[in-house]
């Protein structure tokens, strides 16, 4: 492959804007994961405001930066305070928390820092030759692909988060059905606009977004009252010892690897794979009964895990324009809302933006793992911040933010209508992400549907006459009916808990 | 003929066909079968690692206590509802044909699909346990909600500044629980360190008093 637009890449890297936006993503996303209370998709949701003014590339660079940083702040309050910050450290509770009871808190952080770099640094290096042979391969696709995949995607995205499983179905619907809100593309006539010029263009993406995720969240939050943080103990030493380290090689070794595959499934991404990761090191183990009291393989191999999916999820969206999860859903729709068209194309046609984001990885890394090991002390010192304090910081941030965006008084409106559907969709059991996902794949889904149909003459048989649309819609009634199927088998077989452990991983 | 017909019914027995097809990587032999639930109380399938997971959060989270069979029946009723809506709006715009799909098509495919799984979700509502209720705590949104919509009304005639001093002043005193010091501190602080971001040094034209 030509090396030269990857080289040119990390020219546009370290240009002096790049490099401060990636600092301050990567400083964010430390900062997001160990606060608990907001995850990245909710502080990239607020934050879409400020990516409006500056170059694509640049926003992006941050964005990811807050994305993959998360993954290593949320182990800080896992190991600490056996507070996970991030959905993707829970698992990391357990060994990291028990280290931590036996004064070993700092191998466990120094441990999973190191884990995430590796993890983080051979996913970058595998994509770097995987997305465009992807891309590559996804020319080809026409629409009835398109249709299949995102389908797939969404049903992927939908059956995996967690949760009730027919929620997130209905929630994906739901989202689907507002991106039919506005302009019809083939027949320009309006729909469910209600006459309303306001959204004759459709639904606005970003105050969607800030509503769902950011000012959802937070509402959601005011009626919990998290247990008042201890003090944290102080951190002594966080260089691991060699022991350590020779006992956890083989567990960041797999979890790249398997953090790796799992990130670019759709639905997969950072907390299936560090779940996975645990799972495949206590049944690799030859001693698993110290799993869960302080086994250095049980923080070793979730958190290198979740670093390299969160890097790899990265895939999808870059090569086929399908976001993998709701993170990567808000980050598809910042490059929307830039005017940039992402799809296989991406690589070709705009190689600055795909190497700048993908080549600034690695200085996000190390960044990341010099804040994690000499600076950890600092970021420990922030959890002594009280959530009540910084409520309010973020609900003022989203309402002018979002305010900004168009000047325009209403958008505030809009954002708190959906901060009140967030909060309330929450409250019955709805994850927001699916419907956000479903949201921003909406338009692709439809068009692409119908110009199949168009081109099938009406035959839904057609989807399956071709091999690649065929494959995906096969795949997408197996996870359908994959329950039933489920059920079915644990009837007959009572070990068939097991086995699907065994396929996921 | 019979001995078919015992290996056939015991697919529990030791050896047999389901315990080698579970665990194709069981290479270490029974000794590893025999220590996995010795170690029972730390999870290792992916099942049983979710639940400590939920178990562990709900652990950290103190939330409410999960809502009623009437909650669960009108969250499904409202889904119907919308799908229903989305039937009757889809039938206005057109639906078209298979061969030449019309702007109402897709809106219709959906609708349908939301009504069905309404009707699923209501059918299971006795079992649906991840629903909360609404509790005393809830009151802290509606106040919340309440500082939020102060601002907007408020932010186009007077501007932003004492409406987020308000706004930052309740979530503090009154929703985060903080001293009446350290509240009137931290929100007048905040203001100031807005106004200065956003209007001295980024001239973004939010309506501002001073």
């Amino acid at each position: 492959m030509d090396l030269t637009p990857v080289l040119d890449g990390f020219a546009v890297v370290l240009e002096p804007t790049n490099l401060l936006y990636c600092l301050i993503g990567v400083v964010v996303g430390m900062l997001v994961g160990v606060l608990p209370g907001l995850g990245p998709a909710a502080t990239i949701a607020i934050l879409l405001p400020i990516t409006i003014g500056i170059e694509p590339v640049t926003a992006i660079i941050m964005l990811a930066g807050i994305f993959y940083g998360a993954q290593y702040g949320g182990t800080i309050t896992s190991v600490l305070l056996k507070l996970p910050g991030e959905a993707s450290s829970v698992v990391t509770v357990f060994d990291g928390h028990a280290l931590a009871r036996q004064g070993k808190a700092g191998t466990a952080l120094g441990i999973a820092a190191i884990g995430s770099f590796v993890g983080g640094t051979v996913s970058i290096v595998a994509l770097t030759f995987l997305a465009p042979v992807v891309a590559g391969f996804a020319l080809d696709f026409g629409p009835p692909e398109y249709t299949a995949l995102a389908l797939l995607g969404i049903l992927l995205v939908a059956t995996v988060s967690g949760g009730s499983r027919l929620k997130a179905v209905i929630a994906a619907s739901i989202g689907l059905l507002l991106a039919t809100v506005g302009r019809d593309t083939f027949t320009a006539g309006e729909r469910f606009t209600f006459g309303s010029l306001g959204l004759a263009d459709g639904l606005d993406f970003v105050p969607i977004a800030m509503g769902l995720f950011g000012l959802g969240e937070i509402l959601y939050n005011l009626e919990e009252r998290h247990t008042a943080a201890p003090a944290p103990a102080r951190i002594a030493n966080v260089w691991p010892s060699r022991g350590d380290l020779r006992q956890s090689r083989g567990a960041i070794g797999r979890g790249s690897v398997l953090g790796f595959f799992l990130g670019i499934l759709p639905g997969g991404g950072a907390t299936l794979s560090s779940l996975a990761a645990y799972a495949v090191e206590k049944r690799r183990s030859k001693t698993p009964e110290r799993f869960g009291n302080g086994a250095v393989e049980g923080v070793a191999g979730p958190e290198t895990a979740n670093n390299a999916a969160a890097t790899s999820s990265f895939i999808p969206l870059l090569t086929l324009g399908i976001p993998a999860n709701a993170t990567m859903a808000v980050i598809y729709g910042a490059l929307l809302v830039q005017g940039v068209a992402v799809g296989p194309r991406l690589v070709e046609d705009d190689p600055e933006l795909f190497w700048g984001v993908v080549n600034s990885m690695y200085i996000g890394n190390i960044l990341l793992l010099i804040m994690s090991i000499p600076l950890v002390g600092l970021f420990v010192r922030i959890l002594r911040v009280r959530p009540a304090i910084l409520a309010p910081i973020t609900v003022l941030i989203t309402l002018v933010g979002v305010y900004t965006v168009n000047n325009s008084v209403f958008d505030i409106v809009l954002v708190i209508v959906f901060g009140v559907l967030g909060y309330l969709m929450k409250k019955a059991g709805f994850e927001p992400g699916p419907l956000l996902l479903a949201f921003v794949l909406g338009s692709l889904l439809e068009d692409s549907l119908r110009r199949s149909l168009l081109t099938f003459g009406g035959d839904p048989t057609g989807f399956f006459t071709r091999p690649i649309s065929g494959t995906l819609l096969v795949l997408f009634l197996l996870v359908v009916l994959y329950p039933a199927l489920r059920a079915g088998l644990s009837r007959r077989r009572p070990a068939a808990r097991s086995i699907d452990t065994e396929e996921l991983v | 003929m019979t001995s078919a017909h015992d290996g056939a019914n015991t697919p529990g027995s030791p050896g047999g066909s389901t315990a080698a097809g579970a665990t194709p990587r069981g290479d270490v032999g029974p000794g590893s079968a025999a220590s996995a639930p010795a170690a029972g109380q730390t999870p290792s399938t992916l099942h049983d690692l979710e639940e400590a997971v939920h178990h562990l959060e709900a652990e950290a989270e103190h939330r409410p206590p999960p809502a009623g069979v009437p909650t669960n029946l009108v969250v499904a009723a409202l889904v119907v509802a919308l799908g229903a809506a989305a039937v009757v709006g889809s039938l206005d715009l057109g639906v078209g044909t298979a061969s030449a799909p019309g702007p109402g098509t897709w809106p219709l495919i959906l609708g349908v699909i939301l009504v069905v799984l309404g009707l699923a979700l209501g059918a299971t509502a006795r079992r649906t346990s991840d629903a909360e209720r609404f509790t005393g705590s809830s009151w802290a949104v509606v106040a919340g909600l309440a500082t939020m919509l102060v601002f907007v009304a408020l932010i186009g005639t007077i501007g932003f500044e004492i409406p987020s001093a308000l706004l930052a002043f309740v979530w503090l005193r009154f929703l985060g629980g903080e001293s009446w010091r350290s509240s009137i501190v931290t929100s007048i602080g905040v203001v100031i360190a807005f106004y200065l971001i956003f209007v001295a040094a980024l001239s973004v034209p939010i309506p501002h008093l001073f």
